[in-house]
């Protein structure tokens, strides 16, 4: 039967089956190998490998003891240990140090909270300001673009000089709201063109039809244009939190002791009179990792329809 | 009164003019078609009445008031896009009671409406279901749901069927004759498929350049058609358009001389008054008889193509001058390649179209 006939005569459709259990869980085409065939799954498995050996190795790492992590023969195979995690939350400074408290719990708030509120506040204000862009062109509205996005042009070490001296003589500097404020600015230019792309794929169409409905300005953009870009919000919120996350430069310089991050915090147990400590290190990244790949695995549906742009059905 | 009135409208987009000068009204219950090939702006003059493009100068009236400066939402119009502008992130049933909201309807009396409308456009099955997961023909229907929903003061159709294959098209046309019968509002639908205006149309406004060549009744337009682009533009196989030289009227017959060919035609009275010169002479291909005898006031020429139609055959005879005219002739005229046909014109359906493409009547 044509395409056009089967569209034609199509009552209600035949019931699909349910997706098995890893495909629910979000593993796409998780049964079988797929149209490639065996050989191109292998390369592909192969060069995943590859990209994910720095992570498993650091994940490793965390679980040996000091000795294997030095073993020159590098082990993969070793009796893990937990001494390193608990390391992460107290130790001794010294070798004939106390046991103190290492501040480490703190940081990972401090990490959660900013990148949590930074990313929400780029988003709403982002996605308002995309829309405006997209909708209600100013004049000169690319050139409005473009300057949102100077800041991001140059590498952050030059900007970082002017934006230290506003922090100072705003007395910002070392303040939980200093710091969620810089990241929010960070993340706005990207969040704007982000969902800026995503409001110009959408159809004007709809937007007209929602208007001839009877539809007030906020009332198309809240119940029309949002629900379209949903993709478009998990996968710049994803790469604005990762962003947000690992950032280092302007937190080591602007964070106080009261306000550093994990980045800065991970910084700090690098030297001491013992030299690197790297299962430590490598216990404190392991947890790290953690919060990125739930938001991650979570919106993994929302985002692969996210990053592949011009996906929107008209 | 009329529901929809358009006085002077002209749109511009820079230095282009979309539409120029229309005048056209809509009556309660009229439907009227604009018909006219791509970018001739009927599909802008649409949007000009739906409130989409505001007007460079003249005048939209709905329901006797000037609506220039309302916006869209504000003028109680319903619309129908040609790619139907579903919402995509809502289910069927939210899309067609997407626009009661106007009305402020409690939930129960909104939903019965959106049932009412689902049992007449068939959508009772896939009401839970998103745009994206219906059918074309679907989606076209729950389109036309979404403007039949409320009662506004006029309907907006825009290519409404262009998207369906043949066949669907063909019953959506008369499902939404039928539908739009029962409204009686004053309606103006947007195609470029002349069979679609001749059959859902009261009346039909051809519009070339921005300009509204010829508003009349699909038989008016077809029977009478005011210039040679009408002419052209409505029947199908096209009109045989046939220049010629008019050298005036003998015995009661204008004569006329095309390219060498002399022929004496009956034609209207008018073109008595026409003074000696260019002309188009033009001659629907069905109303050519094939069976007269050789005289001047025959067109003779000889079979070159034969195409059978089904119920018809279309024959393509060329003539002595070497001008191609179409000839509709019953299947069972047995025609064959390279027959000599003399062929007879019906008064009624030959048109005299002077110097300017302008047609010669009483």
């Amino acid at each position: 039967m044509s395409d056009i006939t089967s569209a034609a005569s199509a009552g209600p459709a035949a019931t699909e089956p349910p997706l098995p259990l890893l495909e629910r869980l979000g593993f796409r085409g998780a049964s079988g190998v797929g149209e490639a065939g065996w050989l191109r799954t292998l390369l592909a498995a192969i060069v995943s490998l590859l990209y994910f050996f720095p992570v498993l190795w650091i994940i490793l790492t965390a679980f040996k003891t000091y000795d294997d992590v030095l073993a020159v023969r590098a082990k993969f195979i070793f009796t893990p240990t937990l001494d390193n995690f608990r390391q992460v939350f107290s130790r001794a400074y010294s070798v004939q140090g106390q046991v103190q408290d290492t501040g480490f719990t703190l940081a990972f708030i401090n990490s959660i909270v900013t990148a949590t509120i930074s990313v929400t506040v780029a988003l709403v204000i982002g996605t308002f300001a995309a829309f405006g862009f997209s909708r209600y062109p100013l004049k000169g509205n690319d050139t409005y673009l473009f300057i949102v996005l100077t800041t991001r042009m140059l590498p952050a070490i030059v900007v970082i000089i002017p934006i230290f001296l506003m922090f100072r003589v705003t007395g910002l500097a070392g303040t939980h709201l200093g710091i969620i404020l810089l990241y929010t600015a960070f993340n706005l230019p990207f969040t704007i063109w982000m969902m800026k792309s995503f409001f110009d794929e959408l159809s004007r169409d709809v937007e007209d039809a929602a208007r001839i409905d009877g539809s007030s300005d906020a009332r198309v953009f809240l119940k029309i244009c949002l629900p379209q870009v949903v993709a478009g919000l998990a996968a710049t919120a994803v790469f604005g939190l990762i962003l947000t996350w690992n950032e280092f430069l302007f937190a080591r310089l602007l964070s106080g002791v009261e306000t550093r991050t994990v980045p800065v915090a991970m910084a700090q147990t690098i030297g001491g009179d013992i030299g690197v400590r790297w299962g430590l290190l490598a216990a404190t990244e392991t947890l790290f990792l953690i919060p990125v790949i739930i938001v991650t695995f979570a919106l993994q549906n929302q985002l692969l329809r996210g990053v592949t742009f011009g996906t929107i059905k008209r | 009164m009329s529901t929809i009135e358009l006085r002077q409208l002209t749109k511009r987009f820079g230095r282009f003019t979309a539409v120029r000068e229309v005048d056209l009204s809509v009556r309660a219950g009229e439907v009227v078609c604009l018909l006219g090939p791509s970018g001739c702006g009927k599909t802008t003059t649409l949007r000009l009445i739906a409130g989409l493009e505001r007007p460079s100068s003249g005048d939209v009236l709905v329901a006797g008031k000037r609506v220039n400066d309302l916006k869209p939402e504000q003028r109680d119009i319903a619309m129908v896009f040609q790619f139907y502008a579903l919402y995509p992130a809502l289910s069927v049933r939210e899309n067609i009671m997407f626009p009661l909201h106007y009305e402020r309807l409690d939930v129960a009396s909104a939903r019965s409406r959106v049932a009412r409308v689902a049992e007449i456009l068939h959508l009772q099955d896939v009401l839970e279901r998103r745009p994206g997961e219906i059918s074309e023909g679907e989606k076209q229907r729950v389109a036309v749901g979404r403007s039949i929903v409320r009662t506004p003061t006029c309907f907006l159709f825009d290519e409404p069927l262009s998207r369906l294959d043949v066949e669907l098209r063909e019953s959506m046309r008369g499902q939404i004759k039928t539908v739009l019968t029962g409204l009686s509002k004053a309606t103006v639908i947007v195609t470029h498929d002349q069979l679609e205006a001749l059959t859902m149309a009261d009346r039909i406004a051809i519009m070339r350049d921005g300009v509204i060549e010829q508003a009349a009744s699909p038989h008016e337009v077809f029977a009478r058609p005011a210039n040679v682009f009408i002419a052209s533009f409505i029947g199908t196989p096209q009109m045989n358009l046939l220049e010629a030289r008019y050298d005036g009227f003998v015995d009661g017959r204008a004569a006329f001389d095309l390219q060498g060919d002399p022929v004496r035609l009956k034609v209207d009275p008018a073109v008595q008054r026409l003074p000696q010169g260019k002309v188009t002479l033009g001659i629907r291909p069905r109303a050519l008889a094939p069976n007269g005898v050789a005289s001047l006031e025959t067109l003779t020429g000889r079979a070159e193509l034969i195409e059978p139609m089904g119920a018809e055959t279309l024959v393509h005879a060329r003539t002595r001058s070497g001008r191609e005219v179409r000839v509709v002739v019953p299947r069972d005229a047995r025609v064959r390649v390279g027959e000599t046909l003399h062929l007879k014109a019906d008064l009624a359906q030959t048109h005299v179209f002077d110097g300017s493409g302008k047609a010669v009547r009483t």
